[in-house]
């Protein structure tokens, strides 16, 4: 009767089609599990491209981004990882960790004859009802500042804890918060400028008020300029080409091509004076600055930066406030950027321009020092998670404890739930609470403890109303997570629980595994 | 090997088979021929109805697709067999016409192959079958006009036309909000709508989704929204009362079509040229400003000039938007697109109270939303979700309940679901068969037999004891005379799909009866497959 697909096409159904989507999910889970809790370990990634080069991470959503998945299902964990590290920044291994565990119980009562719709509707039931029991948890400190403040510096160390960061995660902490606050309230971490110098040793970074740029000054222009006035730019600044279409230079003496060679460099000496008179001291260039213009910037008095990018321009027009221009005909209306001091400074080996006193006080750069590039790539990825929680927490201020306690309490609700539901469905309930007690359990397993001991104290502990027990990975036991100042965004954590639970239903609910014929490259010798 | 003769005797050949060749007929082609069609029936059969289960599909390029919509499943299925294709074509142009059912017909059309395929055996000729099908499926579609029931319902009251949409969301992966999401759809159908011809342009209807948020974050725009931002990064976010010059030609100078040089041989002509360049981009921008624009939607790029002058006079502007949203923007607001710089004047320009842009989550994505528009007749539906899949999935299911929507406005009849029609339909049929003297008699019942089919799957699949639970409801359907009995997919306690609020749309089971039939028929028809052999 032939077959319905392709040649290479493969089907899978029923039981199989769920294996291998179980099968999947949880060794992409397996996978990132270690990496969990601050005691978690690294992983390092060698891509296959030319020179093999190597990332060091602990950070789930750069290690499932750099892996080449066939599996469908694992794609869906890679696929929320992603997300959760777009939206929240944080908690990129504990979602897919959780989606893991969800399947894995999940898989055990589809092995008791329990038809995956009905783990669905429990599995739903159950999502919603730890959401509410974190919502009543919730502390929020918005009104206070000062406690408010000690709230983002407690989640910053949180997170920073489990990263190459954690030696010198107060320092970090620090710098995350204090940058976080100079944005007051907006989510734009654009103005924060991470800027990373191999040399000296983590501590040595710093957070810097102006804004820097990795550029260098014009030869023989002024090194230093107080009061500066900017003109932020993006124009052609070799030679202006005539941009009406199909304009050529014909001539027929040689003596014509020198006058119109002089006309262009009369022209270029034009707009140089134009820019000038906009009465700046400092101008800044999208695009190349050819000699004979920085020349005559440097007569001028004018400090002139070429080939800062597009990035740079438009911070830089940000923080400074001036506007990015590309004609310069009315130097009576174009707003000028400002700052109080220009000046070329040394970080290690290198020259930069460093701007302080700029208009807008929310720009701040943060300077990373570190032993080695890989160091650094890592230390500004655990930099980046740690700011997107903080700038995430200061519009949604609420908090919950760390090491684990949300789960537990998370867990307890849901299990009471499960005890109140009639039908299968409770069994379903009774499964997502094990999965929540998952995550507390691989922190205690990543750290060496003694993981069923230890949450079995957690349990009791939690039994009693009110508690703020979580682990102390530190000391190796059941701690008061109040008193070591262990916090978590709210934010972050029901992101994870959502996002979890949603990845564990759609591929819960497949039945069947439909891979097409690949398709057929041509062999290119 | 074929051979005929020519009144000469002479032998020739009409199609050779030896290797190049591979060939069925008489009887195995058409059982070759249903067990494909079985098949793809068979593939989609677990997808159908609330607990329907999903299907993971892999494109050859390795990208991911997780659904339940059967177009889209046999769709992205890549199948080799002709008869296959048939089902898929099958299944497309239910989606075309009427937009959902697309899982229902082809699970019908299996049913039909899977009976002809009995009747076969049994010796009946292949065209009786076909056309006692025909007979089958004429009782059955009169038979639904007449279980139908008129909805009432108005710009007030859509009650009905959400409890409509929730059944066609309910199978879907999104049936966790299925109450917002079947509010956004018919918010959205009526709001371009034009409720006196009784007709919808689902084109004004944009779904746009963004990866993120949760799909309760999901939401109707009443107005546009692009996935652009402002043309420079300082040009204002914010921009009330707008006017809006929609343009399609660059800000550059112009590029005449003809080939031509201009040609530089003096400083004079140096210069003049060069102020030329800057008249052109001055011209442009005074030209849009003195028409009284506050913002610029342009379908090409700006030259960086003409960027800051736009930005200096204080003229926001958008590049690069594509042309079927600009069309879009074009009817939200009144305006026209407008192809030169010269034929801009006041009248042409379009109008929104809002325009702003927005910004998403950690990343840089921004969005410009064009809100309170002078003509509010497009509307954009926002989905937000945990992955790229989902997105995909909820724009499908959403696609589903406008189209449900649609048809509802179109045509104000309803059946129940839950497989009360079929059941219904089966009985009337097999009431009927009994009346037609001719061999078409078994084909009729057999089509009685096939209507089954549905409330069957849907029993399966919902757990339930198919054979037991479906001659419960048959037997209740008689007893009771009422055709509204269905199967209790989601253990609610009844069987009245009245009830349960379970509806769909007349047109479209009408259509999913026709065009499994039509196809079955055709399939039937064919005695002889001729392939090229695989070498």
């Amino acid at each position: 009767t032939g077959s319905l697909f392709k040649d290479e096409a493969t089907e899978e159904k029923g039981e199989r089609a769920r294996m291998a989507s179980f099968i999947g999910a949880m060794a992409i889970a397996d996978l990132v599990k270690t990496t969990l809790g601050p005691k978690g370990m690294d992983k390092i990634l060698q891509s296959t491209g030319r020179g093999h080069s190597v990332t060091v991470t602990n950070d789930g959503a750069t290690i499932l981004k750099s892996l080449h998945i066939d599996n469908p299902a694992a794609k869906v964990l890679v696929d929320i990882s992603k997300v959760q590290d777009d939206e929240v920044g944080d908690g990129t291994t504990s979602v897919v960790v959780l989606a893991g565990e969800l399947l894995r119980e999940a898989e055990k009562l589809v092995n008791v004859k329990i038809h995956p719709m009905t783990i669905i509707s429990g599995y739903r039931m159950a999502a919603e009802c730890a959401r509410n029991a974190l919502l009543e948890k919730v502390v929020d400190n918005k009104l206070d500042a000062e406690k408010f403040k000690d709230d983002l510096m407690k989640i910053a160390m949180t997170t920073l804890s489990s990263k190459i960061l954690s030696q010198d995660k107060e320092h970090f902490a620090k710098l995350a918060v204090d940058a976080v606050m100079r944005l007051k309230g907006s989510t734009n971490l654009e103005s924060i400028q991470i800027i990373k110098k191999p040399g000296g040793s983590l501590t040595d970074s710093f957070l810097d008020e102006g804004f820097i740029l990795d550029k260098k000054i014009g030869v023989g222009q002024p090194k230093r300029i107080e009061n500066a006035k900017i003109l932020v730019a993006n124009t052609a600044m070799d030679t202006d080409k005539v941009k009406i279409y199909g304009a050529r230079v014909r001539v027929d003496s040689m003596a014509k091509v020198a006058e119109i060679e002089v006309a262009e460099k009369e022209k270029m000496r034009e707009k140089v004076q134009k820019i000038i008179n906009h009465g700046i001291n400092c101008f800044v260039n999208r695009q190349l600055i050819y000699n004979f213009p920085e020349e005559l910037f440097a007569d001028a008095g004018v400090l002139a930066i070429e080939h800062a990018d597009f990035d740079g321009i438009e911070r830089l027009g940000l923080v400074t406030g001036g506007e990015i221009a590309s004609t310069f005909d009315n130097p009576e209306s174009v707003k000028l950027g400002h700052c109080k001091l220009i000046e070329e400074i040394m970080i290690g080996e290198d020259k930069l321009i460093h701007f302080s006193g700029v208009a807008m006080g929310q720009a701040c750069t943060i300077v990373l020092r570190g032993a080695s590039p890989h160091m650094l790539d890592e230390a500004e990825r655990s930099l980046h998670d740690a700011l997107c929680v903080l700038s995430q927490t200061v519009n949604d201020s609420r908090v919950l404890f760390g090491g684990g306690w949300p789960e537990m309490v998370m867990a307890k609700a849901v299990d009471e739930l499960a005890r109140k539901t009639p039908g299968k469905r409770s069994h379903a309930i009774e499964a997502f609470s094990r999965a929540l007690i998952a995550i507390p359990t691989t922190i205690a397993d990543n750290a060496g403890l003694d993981s069923a001991e230890l949450i079995a104290q957690l349990r009791a502990e939690h039994h009693k109303e009110g508690s703020t027990a979580g682990i102390d990975v530190i000391s190796g036991s059941v701690g008061d997570m109040s008193e070591l100042g262990i916090s978590e965004a709210f934010k972050v954590k029901q992101a994870v629980l959502l996002s979890a639970t949603e990845a564990a239903e759609m591929i819960l609910r497949v039945d069947e595994i439909i891979t097409c014929a690949p398709r057929r490259r041509e062999d290119r010798m | 090997m074929a051979l005929a003769f020519d009144e000469f005797g002479r032998q020739f050949i009409i199609i050779r088979e030896q290797d190049q060749k591979s060939r069925l007929r008489g009887l195995d082609a058409q059982k070759s021929n249903i067990s494909a069609g079985k098949a793809v029936a068979r593939i989609l059969r677990t997808s159908l109805g609330p607990k329907g289960m999903d299907k993971i599909l892999q494109s050859p390029d390795g990208e991911v697709t997780i659904t339940n919509d059967g177009a889209t499943i046999l769709e992205q299925m890549d199948v080799d067999n002709q008869i296959a294709k048939l089902m898929v074509e099958l299944s497309r142009s239910q989606d075309y016409e009427i937009g959902d059912g697309t899982t229902g017909v082809v699970v019908m059309a299996g049913a039909l192959l899977e009976q002809a395929e009995k009747l076969l055996e049994r010796g009946i000729h292949p065209i009786r079958v076909a056309e006692g099908y025909e007979l089958a499926s004429r009782i059955a579609f009169e038979h639904l006009e007449h279980i139908a029931h008129k909805y009432e319902f108005g710009e007030t009251n859509v009650e009905s036309l959400i409890q409509t949409c929730m059944t066609t969301l309910s199978s879907k992966i999104v049936n966790r909000c299925k109450r917002s999401m079947a509010e956004i759809a018919v918010k959205a159908v009526l709001a371009v709508a034009d409720l006196e011809r009784k007709d919808v342009n689902l084109d004004l209807i944009k779904v746009e989704g963004k990866v993120g948020g949760k799909l309760e974050d999901t939401e109707l725009i009443y107005g546009i929204m692009v996935d652009k931002d402002m043309s420079h990064p300082q040009m204002p976010k914010q921009i009330e009362d707008a006017k809006i010059a929609i343009l399609t030609c660059p800000f550059e100078p112009p590029k005449p079509k003809t080939k031509h040089k201009v040609d530089i041989d003096s400083v004079e002509k140096f210069q003049t040229l060069r102020q030329q360049e800057q008249k052109y981009f001055d011209d442009m921008v005074q030209k849009c400003k003195d028409v009284g624009a506050t913002l610029v939607i342009c379908q090409w790029g700006f030259d960086d000039e003409a960027n800051h002058l736009l930005m200096h006079r204080n003229l926001p502007a958008v590049r690069w938007v594509g042309g079927v949203e600009l069309e879009l923007i074009a009817i939200a607001t009144g305006g026209r697109i407008v192809p030169r710089f010269q034929e801009l004047t006041p009248e042409k320009l379009g109008k929104a109270g809002l325009v702003r842009e927005k910004a998403f989550g950690t990343t840089k994505d921004r969005m410009i939303y064009i809100e309170h528009c002078a003509n509010s007749r497009a509307v954009t539906i926002f989905i937000r979700g945990g992955n790229k899949m989902m997105i995909e999935e909820t724009k499908r299911s959403l696609h589903d309940a406008l189209c449900v929507a649609r048809n509802l406005i179109r045509n104000n009849s309803i059946v129940y679901g839950g497989g009360s029609a079929e059941i219904s339909c089966s009985l009337a049929v097999e009431a009927a068969a009994d009346k037609y003297p001719g061999v078409e008699q078994y084909a009729i019942r057999a089509f009685a037999d096939a209507l089954d089919a549905i409330p069957m799957a849907l029993a399966e699949n919902s757990g339930l004891q198919p054979i037991e639970t479906l001659s419960a409801v048959k037997a209740q359907q008689i007893k009771e005379n009422n055709p509204c009995c269905g199967i209790d997919c989601n253990d609610v306690g009844t069987n009245d799909m009245r009830e349960q609020n379970v509806f769909e749309t007349l047109i479209g089971k009408q259509q999913q009866i026709l065009l499994s039939t039509q196809v079955v028929k055709m399939i039937l028809k064919i005695d002889d497959v001729i392939s090229p052999s695989e070498y």
